[in-house]
């Protein structure tokens, strides 16, 4: 699905990314963490389109990244929902730029918000709404649009322990219905164990290592041994970065 | 809504009692015919306003209506461009920071020679003061647009005109409405000069004659009707933008 060839990038005279190359196969879940500045979300935004790239190669679905694709959905840290559209506005967006029947928006946008469980909330303003509520606002904004392909930024790290954990489990919960490739960038590394299938551990513009996580998928394995120990290894990993950096 | 509306009712009840109490003490210390009792103020008022006040204030508001008007449709588009395009930024921002600052009502006796000493020099002048506030304006709303909700539309797709529709119009509106605050209070003031040129139209003037009249009972009723006239475009201007803008007014 994705194919990161020898990929760089640079903010002028920083060097965000070096070299990277990274596959990622359709309908899996891939977990990018690593230090703050390691180029993470960078990554994610070039794969985005967002920005646009110099050195290397990113393909989708065997087509070359020029610009955003029509079939990417973007979930971002603060939400990023429209301050002057109303829930059901937002959500209704992605299809009204399509150019979808406003008899299939209705419909479509209406089953979307009872399925996360937000349709009372539809004639509310983002502002009026608390954290978990936009993040779900925006995962049916970004859901309705039927992408291939999802990239997560951070999506959860502006929300308390409990809503984390609903807007994880609920992000699962999407994925077992009706499986889609998602790319998402993390600092948390419960959150890269519970929902990645690959983890990849970034530093300094690089990837340090790949580690696949076997017991993705298990709703229950925040109860489990194996989660601590796979995040026991993410930890190790990453600290080892740390204590490299400090050298 | 009701609640809202009397809160703004009662609010302006309270501005004018507080104005009315100031103005009446004022009355009975200076003890002079140049500072008229309120009573006999709004009393003249309801007498000149049917047929003398109502046509002079419907000159000058059709001036700081047009006025506005123009400088709208002139400054909108060029602050957007300017908030949207670094270079143009870059090229024309240094230019306005000059021409801001600078004394335009001195070019009134210009701009009647160049175009003529009718409606046109009046409007222009004003247009060559407001438009400045509302271009700043919009440039300003255009730059504090984050740079995620720029993403977040791209990334549903919005894209060309969608952007000007659904993220940067709505982003820049509030910031147009203060603008348009400010602008019509400078305007009504910059209108009261300009009227006292070849003009025996226009609120100014009917101010500024009785002035020369020593009729101040006729000054204060024209004073008095300026006032009532900005209340009403003040107040017109927070309704329309809390139709336009309801997100700004959530509770």
């Amino acid at each position: 699905m994705i194919q990161i060839k020898d990929l760089s990038y640079s903010y002028d005279s920083d060097i965000a990314l070096r070299n990277i190359n990274l596959h990622i196969e359709k309908n899996t879940t891939c977990a990018i963490i690593g230090p703050s500045g390691c180029g993470k979300t960078t990554l994610l935004y070039l794969l985005a389109g967002f920005i646009d790239y110099t050195e290397g190669e990113i393909y989708i679905k065997n087509e070359k990244v020029k610009g955003s694709r029509k079939e990417t959905g973007i979930i971002l840290q603060d939400y990023s929902l429209l301050p002057w559209k109303t829930v059901w506005h937002n959500v209704a967006l992605g299809l009204k730029i399509r150019g979808i029947s406003k008899d299939k928006i209705e419909k479509e946008v209406d089953d979307i918000l009872h399925e996360l469980d937000i349709h009372e909330l539809k004639t509310k303003y983002p502002a009026q709404l608390s954290g978990g509520q936009k993040q779900r606002v925006t995962i049916a904004r970004t859901l309705i649009i039927k992408p291939d392909l999802l990239l997560l930024d951070e999506f959860t790290s502006a929300l308390d322990a409990m809503t984390k954990e609903n807007i994880q489990n609920l992000i699962l919960n999407i994925y077992s219905k009706k499986p889609v490739t998602i790319v998402f960038v993390t600092h948390s590394i419960e959150e890269a164990v519970f929902l990645g299938q690959k983890i990849v551990i970034m530093e300094k513009a690089k990837i340090k290592k790949i580690i696949d996580n076997p017991y993705f998928g298990d709703v229950e394995i925040r109860s489990k041994i194996d989660y601590y120990n796979i995040c026991l290894e993410v930890r190790r990993w990453l600290r080892e970065g740390k204590t490299y950096e400090n050298n | 809504m009701k609640t809202i509306e009397k809160i703004i009712k009662t609010k302006t009840l309270y501005g004018i009692i507080t104005i009315l109490i100031i103005w009446h003490v004022f009355h009975i210390t200076v003890e002079s015919n140049v500072i008229p009792s309120p009573y006999e103020t709004v009393r003249r008022f309801i007498v000149l306003f049917p047929n003398t006040l109502s046509m002079h204030l419907l000159a000058s508001l059709g001036r700081i209506m047009l006025a506005i008007g123009i400088s709208i449709i002139l400054g909108v588009p060029l602050g957007l461009w300017i908030g949207m395009n670094k270079k143009a930024d870059s090229i024309i921002s240094p230019v306005i920071y000059i021409l801001y600052p600078l004394p335009k009502i001195a070019f009134l006796p210009i701009f009647m020679i160049l175009l003529g000493i009718g409606n046109t020099a009046k409007v222009t002048l004003i247009v060559t003061i407001i438009i400045f506030q509302i271009l700043i304006g919009v440039r300003d709303g255009v730059k504090e647009i984050p740079r995620e909700l720029y993403y977040s539309a791209v990334s549903l797709g919005v894209s060309g005109a969608g952007i000007y529709r659904h993220l940067i119009m709505p982003a820049v509106l509030p910031r147009l409405f203060s603008a348009l605050r400010l602008s019509l209070g400078i305007s009504i003031s910059t209108l009261f000069f300009a009227e006292n040129f070849a003009t025996t139209y226009g609120i100014g003037y009917y101010i500024m004659n009785a002035w020369t009249m020593v009729d101040y009972l006729d000054m204060f009723a024209g004073i008095l009707s300026l006032s009532l006239l900005g209340l009403l475009l003040l107040r017109s201007l927070d309704m329309a933008e809390r139709k336009i803008c309801p997100w700004m007014f959530l509770k």
